[in-house]
């Protein structure tokens, strides 16, 4: 479990310059239960958690202090944990340092505390260390240290956030990773979209393109820097490649009508999407190493929002063919399909969960859009969000919270519309706006950071 | 929003009316329907015959289709037997035609919905005899709203297919 920890953390080196160590780790007791969040059941009380300010010296003063900030946004966005108020703290940071007094954090509420060290090396590098303890067990939970240039701090931030969240709940975290979505501005008729990209938190925005070429549902490759989007180049609807940090971009394949709806598949070799021949679309897929393009659905009626399973034997899609919108899943040679989704009203863009076990969805019915998620065959259905205008969810990379966008309705002169990225708990509960500089529609989650 | 389209529809009309047509006023308007369309493109005053602004101002740009369908409304096959004509009448312009959806749909059906509703006004078009190659198609979905607003009129007009001159 250490071994493999280490071992995740340290394939995701900043640079070179992150190198992630095992502090003493005390087994803990067989006797007494383990502090440990279950999040497949719905937390109802969030976990308090006493996180300390990061201790510093000079200039490392601030970065501690903004570690903790960072560590402590996170947590609490994920609704499973509840910081405290640091001004409740009783034992100070440097004696903590020393040994906890764990008294001391039980009378404040904390069930959980994480303590923590940023300091600079001789080399100019900042080393990072962090212990997490269960308050009640008296016992440190994990412990890491990490070395790096300054400037990542932030990233730091995030991979302890996400070092805390998997030692308590016993699931992977999300919190170093990043967004890719649409930026909208202007009026709904001439409407401005750009690519845009941020971390999970919205820090370090960027736009990736300029706004003078209308660009559509944007999605992470799991494996390289790099995105599949729409693009309206020259007024022609067309699948493109962008590497995000070289900026460069190509158009994919060189087709007569309209490709859209990109998605990789598992393995970063292929792109499945939509083609229009003849007014009429199906689903391919194009082999990025040979750029070899094969037909996976030929039918009369829409086959688009195709999305592959992650072990790459099937895909979901979304179709018209029995009359109206509704789910599908393939085989991923094409064969095989059957449709999944039964309840009321009409279903839309299935993306298969990284874990496998569900499918979330968009669903219309009675004039009003759901997000949701069912099992691949179509069982369990459970609807996650509800309003005049939800859309495109988007899967965090432990499968466990979905992103997507929520459009409000305009006024009767046109007004009043706006369109906001949100993210929901596989409960329900925990829905957040996620702040964006502008409008923001059509987010992608990306894989961990490599 | 309503207020102002009857408006501009009504100047159509009074433009069409009075064949006085000053030139550019209607074009921008994009509000045009089939009616108001029987007008003689030969006015001299008028628009230049096989232009855009012919297309909005004496035949109308676009037809209007049922929520979640791309079969031509029977009420809307008399505006695409208009543009065969006029087609047949400037054999030397190409359009593109463009499928649009209403944003009571998902972003990527409504992709290939719109591709359907371009397609089927090509199909009925290259069945009266006008020349494929003459006809591009491309679709914007749900993204290109003609009117603004959440509502069952909004919708309406923005379920629709356009005749673009290249």
């Amino acid at each position: 479990m250490i071994a493999s920890l280490i071992g995740s953390l340290s394939r995701r080196a900043l640079g070179a310059s992150c190198i992630a160590l095992a502090l003493t780790l005390v087994a803990i007791a067989p006797a007494r239960a383990e502090l440990r969040i279950d999040i497949t059941r719905g937390v109802v009380e969030p976990l308090p958690i006493a996180i300390v300010d990061f201790q510093g010296e000079g200039q490392s003063v601030d970065i501690g202090r903004n570690i903790s900030q960072v560590v402590s946004a996170d947590l609490e966005r994920s609704g499973l944990f509840r910081p405290l108020d640091k001004a409740s703290f009783i034992q100070k940071a440097d004696s903590l340092q020393v040994q906890p007094r764990f008294p001391d954090w039980r009378v404040i509420g904390a069930q959980a505390l994480v303590s923590g060290t940023a300091t600079m090396q001789a080399d100019g590098r900042l080393k990072v260390e962090f212990r997490l303890w269960d308050v009640f067990a008296e016992q440190q939970m994990t412990g890491l240290a990490y070395y790096t240039t300054p400037a990542n701090w932030r990233r730091i931030a995030h991979i302890v956030a996400d070092a805390i969240y998997k030692r308590i709940t016993g699931e992977d975290g999300y919190f170093d990773t990043r967004i890719v979505y649409i930026a909208e501005s202007g009026p709904q008729n001439r409407r401005q979209k750009q690519l845009a990209i941020m971390d999970q938190d919205g820090a370090n925005h960027r736009f990736l393109t300029d706004g003078k070429v209308l660009v559509l549902t944007p999605r992470f490759s799991p494996t390289t820097q790099e995105i599949t989007y729409l693009a309206y180049f020259n007024n022609r609807p067309r699948v493109y490649l962008l590497n995000i940090d070289t900026g460069q971009q190509e158009v994919l394949g060189d087709f007569p009508g309209m490709t859209f709806a990109p998605r990789f598949s598992p393995d970063g070799n292929g792109i499945v999407m939509s083609m229009a021949r003849d007014g009429n679309s199906d689903v391919y897929v194009m082999d990025l190493r040979t750029r070899r393009v094969k037909r996976l659905t030929n039918h009369p009626g829409i086959d688009t929002s195709p999305s592959y399973s992650p072990d790459g034997r099937q895909v979901v899609f979304n179709s018209d063919r029995g009359g109206s919108q509704q789910l599908y899943v393939m085989d991923s040679e094409g064969g095989n399909v059957r449709r999944i989704s039964f309840g009321d009203g009409r279903y839309a863009t299935p993306v298969w969960s990284p874990r496998g076990d569900l499918i979330a969805f968009t669903k219309m019915n009675k004039g009003r859009f759901f997000i949701g998620v069912m099992r691949p065959d179509g069982s369990g259905e459970r609807l996650l969000s509800e309003s005049y205008l939800d859309e495109g969810p988007t899967w965090a990379p432990n499968g466990r919270v979905l992103m997507f966008f929520r459009q409000t309705q305009a006024d009767a002169r046109g007004l009043g519309g706006t369109v906001k990225l949100y993210s929901v708990d596989l409960t329900g509960r925990n829905l957040r706006e996620v702040v964006t500089p502008r409008d923001a529609s059509d987010p992608a989650w990306s894989p961990l950071i490599p | 929003m309503r207020t102002k389209i009857l408006t501009m529809f009504a100047a159509l009309l009074l433009v069409a009316a009075c064949e006085t047509a000053p030139d550019s006023s209607a074009t921008a308007s994009g509000a045009g329907s089939s009616s108001g369309s029987a007008v003689s493109s030969t006015t001299p005053a008028g628009p230049r015959a096989g232009s855009q602004e012919d297309l909005v101002v004496n035949v109308g740009d676009r037809i209007f289709f049922n929520f979640d369908e791309y079969s031509v409304r029977a009420d809307q096959r008399g505006q695409v037997d208009k543009w065969a004509a006029w087609m047949k009448r400037n054999p030397s312009v190409r359009v593109t035609v463009e499928g649009h959806a209403d944003e009571r749909g998902t972003r990527e059906y409504n992709l290939a919905l719109g591709e359907r509703r371009a397609g089927a006004i090509k199909d009925a078009l290259v069945a009266q005899g006008i020349d494929a190659s003459r006809l591009m198609t491309i679709s914007y979905g749900k993204e290109r709203p003609a009117v603004l607003g959440s509502n069952d009129a909004a919708w309406a007009q923005n379920r629709r297919g356009v005749l673009v001159v290249n």
